[in-house]
């Protein structure tokens, strides 16, 4: 068909997009859909930390925002080995990866991290202001940790994304993909946490580390989709 | 539309699974590729789709025009898995490979009618039989429309009158200017197809 504008083809990307968002997000809901696992585990770290630490709630209010970040780092990368693993194993990964030439792989890529993001990760980040309770800190602190996981989960995502693609036909691939992925994470972290300070302790700048995480997500965001889309291209056998 | 190969070889794990195939298939031709197991039958398969990578020689796909510009975008590949989410019900999975495929001639619940699995669209895939699940994968060649059907063991698990729906579907197929190729044991009732014995030459 001639005379496809390019309005047209981006309405029709933009279709077939939501379409496969909307699957992701009905299977992590569903029975096995494992959307879960990441919460109870952030809700587990952060319950027991209390415990472990002692009742000291100037050194609880203290590292609470750099607690609250390291669970939330470790929940992140906990089920992203399903990511692609389950399309691989039902032989849908092959009709994805097919759909190459109709719109580009790492869109789909991209498409299925949102859908895992919001999946898996968007509850963790909406539970984190009640965790930081339990930590007992202020609400600034808190709100602004919130904030931070959430300009700054989707970074740990699109990273992730590249491992599982790497460790996609392993069997048991979690555990490298977590190996793989959490050095890269670390500026991500870094980040989030002096931010997450930044706005509860007064010299310290909360904008100018915010910013820089802002950017980190938005770079990987390209990057990590590209990275896996072609992975996958030539994982397939 | 033309499907072309030329001295076509395959390597599976870095040693060649076989070599020097040649065809060239063009509108409402089929192909029915036979042979031994671990004779190569779905790395061809694989390999046409573009899923593998060419060894030697090499596949063209000419005539498609702007729509279908490569075998990849031109093919609907039905390999030994069906593709599909157990967690969801037929109709979703159905839905979703309309939408991320692109619309067909037959809608979902048309599609479902045609390959006698009318009336269980609700049910979740995991529910179906081996048969079953066979024909709602067959039923996602109907919601998208591809004039080229790869299909690698296609009627495994069918019974003999699904069998007979199948082959009635893909000589409709041919006789709307399509391209079959598949790779089989069992006779899939396709008069004039040619065939192509796969592990002869080595």
């Amino acid at each position: 068909m001639s005379g496809r504008t390019e309005g047209g083809a981006w309405a029709k990307a933009s279709h077939i997009m939501l379409a496969l968002f909307l699957r992701d997000i009905r299977l992590s809901i569903r029975a096995g859909g494992g959307a879960l696992t990441g919460v109870i585990f952030f809700l587990a770290v952060i319950a027991t930390i209390p415990f472990g630490v002692g009742p000291d709630l100037k050194l609880l209010a203290r590292i609470g925002p750099a607690i609250l970040w390291i669970a939330a780092l470790l929940a992140c990368l906990l089920g992203l080995d399903r990511l692609f693993q389950a399309d691989r194993e039902d032989g849908s990964l092959d009709l994805l990866v097919l759909g190459n030439d109709r719109h580009m792989l790492a869109l789909t890529v991209l498409t299925k991290c949102l859908a895992h993001w919001a999946g898996s990760v968007l509850p963790l980040v909406v539970a984190a202001p009640l965790l930081g309770l339990f930590m007992n800190m202020e609400p600034a602190g808190i709100g602004a940790t919130a904030l931070t996981l959430l300009v700054g989960t989707p970074a740990i995502t699109f990273i992730g994304a590249a491992g599982a693609a790497v460790a996609v036909a392993l069997p048991r691939g979690g555990l490298l993909i977590s190996v793989l992925v959490l050095p890269l994470t670390i500026p991500v972290l870094i980040f989030g946490v002096s931010a997450s300070y930044g706005a509860v302790a007064d010299p310290d700048p909360f904008l100018h580390p915010f910013l820089i995480l802002t950017a980190l997500t938005l770079f990987l965001a390209v990057l990590g989709p590209v990275a896996a889309a072609l992975a996958l291209r030539h994982g397939t056998d | 539309m033309r499907l072309i190969a030329e001295n076509l070889g395959g390597e599976r794990g870095g040693e060649t699974v076989f070599s020097g195939i040649e065809f060239a298939l063009g509108d409402g031709q089929a192909l029915v590729v036979t042979g031994a197991n671990g004779a190569g039958k779905s790395t061809l398969l694989r390999i046409i789709a573009g899923l593998l990578p060419v060894a030697a020689g090499r596949v063209r796909f000419e005539g498609g025009g702007e729509d279908f510009p490569s075998a990849a975008s031109a093919c609907h590949y039905l390999g030994h898995l069906d593709a599909m989410k157990s967690a969801l019900t037929v109709k979703e999975n159905l839905c979703f490979w309309r939408d991320f495929s692109g619309a067909g001639s037959r809608g979902v619940e048309e599609a479902l009618e045609t390959v006698g699995l009318g009336g269980i669209g609700h049910l979740p895939f995991g529910y179906l039989s081996t048969g079953q699940r066979r024909r709602a994968a067959i039923a996602k060649l109907l919601v998208s429309h591809r004039p080229l059907w790869l299909l690698d063991e296609p009627t495994a698990g069918l019974d003999k009158a699904s069998e007979e729906r199948f082959g009635g579907l893909m000589r409709k197929h041919l006789d709307g200017g399509g391209i079959v190729v598949a790779a089989t044991h069992l006779p899939l009732g396709l008069e004039g197809a040619r065939e192509l014995v796969m592990g002869m030459v080595g």
